[in-house]
């Protein structure tokens, strides 16, 4: 049981990040970024004894508002399932935390230290599993809601989420090829490398050295540059999955009222409503660790790192010193792809449903299929196809 | 061998006290002011004339068969993905004769009109 312990500090730390300081302060930035984008004020009143810091005390407010609210539960709604429901949508977006890593391994002597809560060999599918609970959450709510809003609103729903899990998944095979693993430690560490962009010309003898200044060109050996492709793929698959603009046919206010969670008051809606932020960081987490390298720091492995700080301040220092930088490279990376997020959120409209079922269905999957065999013959060809 | 697994079972414990902690709490604080007409299930102000529970349009059940096949086909691909620089030309031969059924099977639905909404 010596594993208890580190596993439930860990699972504090990120739960605290994630859903503690994460979650609630990118309610804020959405306010306050869509009203940068349209040139008002945004959320500014919100203040205790006059402070207002800009408006983050709004989350806050916005807590204790939602926990002092009647709960009403519609005449008709099957009572159990109508609370279940919120549970059911928010429990798995918080656990899907587990399997991505925030840190690397790092070893002081005698004990190592192991940044990731759960270092599960088949990592990817356990966060493919977990999320795909979270679509009965959904179903869940408006069936249970007796209101024909609700149910409209969790058919689209449903129906938009389990055909973007089919793309989602054909659209990182491509990077497993690459990576050689499920395992999502194993991908951060094989992130953190670099290659020559013009290495091929070389390894291909079309070339028999590359002159100085070409050899030069480098890129950090991520998923973003191996797989460009399956990242704008993998990213808008994420997004739609998460049921936000501009993929939020199944909540569109002008048309569903607020779809699946038209009849949810207080708490209750508030855990939709957390849960959708706490998945903007999901969304954000994992990518980083599939697609941006992870913790890795570009052009500087952890060894070379190590190497160069432990003469000057013992190994000790050196290996918490690169722990740090590692846990906030992570995050630095991770507040990049949530900004993103927010971007395309306020920039890009709604499309119709046909359209993005289309996309799904006619753009992305065949492009996803496309991708796998182009990636396969890459490889081919490049390792010569001998094993 | 199942160690590796604490950590997930203690995410889940700590996400599932933390959210029906939020839950318990909101039940506790809020107010109970019920009457008929607040419980009436929201209909833009008018009374509901047609209950939702009855059919809805065939499309979604199309969807769901589709992402049935769709997904079990692309659970083989993981393996397959994870071990192909050791299967080489063999594991590339083996597995474009399923792709190709795969594509096929895209090709008819997207014919007969199962993608069309």
């Amino acid at each position: 049981m010596e594993e208890l312990l580190p596993a439930i500090l860990k699972t504090l730390f990120i739960i605290a990040i994630a859903v503690g300081a994460f979650a609630p302060i990118i309610t804020w930035v959405e306010r306050k970024q869509s009203a940068v984008m349209q040139d008002r004020i945004g959320a500014n009143r919100a203040d205790i004894a006059g402070i207002t810091l800009l408006g983050l005390l709004h989350p806050l407010a916005d807590v204790l508002k939602l926990l002092t609210k009647e709960d009403v539960v519609p005449r008709g709604a099957n009572r159990f399932l109508h609370m279940a429901a919120p549970l059911i949508a928010a429990i798995p977006v918080i656990a899907s935390f587990a399997v991505i890593p925030y840190g690397g391994l790092y070893e002081f002597g005698e004990t190592t230290i192991h940044l990731v809560v759960a270092d599960l060999d088949w990592g990817i599918l356990y966060i493919f599993a977990i999320a795909s609970i979270a679509t009965y959450g959904t179903v869940i709510s408006g069936w249970a809601s007796n209101n024909n809003w609700s149910l409209l609103g969790s058919l689209r729903a449903s129906a938009q989420m389990i055909s973007y899990e089919v793309t989602m998944g054909l659209s990182i095979v491509g990077l497993f090829m690459a990576f050689q693993t499920l395992r999502l430690t194993d991908m951060a560490v094989a992130q953190d490398a670099s290659f020559r962009l013009l290495g091929f010309l070389e390894h291909f003898g079309w070339i028999q050295t590359l002159p100085g200044w070409l050899s030069w060109i480098q890129l950090p050996n991520w998923g973003l540059f191996l797989q460009p492709l399956g990242f704008v793929m993998f990213l808008t698959c994420v997004m739609a999955e998460n049921k936000r603009p501009p993929f939020d046919l199944p909540e569109a206010e002008s048309e569903l009222v607020a779809g699946y969670f038209t009849e949810y008051s207080g708490m209750r809606f508030g855990l939709f409503y957390m849960s959708e932020f706490i998945e903007v960081v999901v969304i954000a987490a994992l990518t980083t660790a599939l697609f941006l390298g992870g913790w890795a720091i570009p052009f500087l492995p952890q060894e070379t790192l190590i190497g160069a700080v432990s003469p000057v301040f013992g190994t000790g220092v050196a290996t918490g010193l690169c722990m740090v930088l590692h846990v906030l490279t992570f995050f630095l990376k991770v507040i990049v792809m949530i900004w993103l997020q927010m971007q395309i959120r306020w920039t890009l409209p709604r499309p119709r449903y046909d359209q993005v079922m289309d996309l799904c269905w006619k753009i992305m999957l065949p492009l996803s299929l496309a991708n796998i065999v182009v990636t396969a013959l890459v490889i081919l060809l490049i390792t010569g196809g001998t094993s | 061998m199942l160690a590796e697994y604490t950590g997930a079972v203690v995410i889940l414990l700590v996400s599932t006290i933390l959210a029906g902690a939020l839950l318990g709490v909101h039940l506790l604080l809020g107010p109970r002011r019920e009457f008929a007409e607040k419980n009436e299930p929201f209909e833009c102000g008018e009374k509901p004339i047609v209950s939702p529970k009855q059919r809805f349009t065939v499309k979604f059940y199309i969807v769901a068969m589709l992402f049935l096949l769709f997904d079990v086909e692309a659970m083989f691909f993981y393996p397959w993905g994870a071990l192909f620089t050791e299967l080489g030309w063999f594991g590339f031969w083996a597995m474009m004769p399923f792709l190709g059924i795969l594509v096929v099977g895209l090709t008819y639905e997207w014919g007969k009109g199962a993608l069309e909404w």
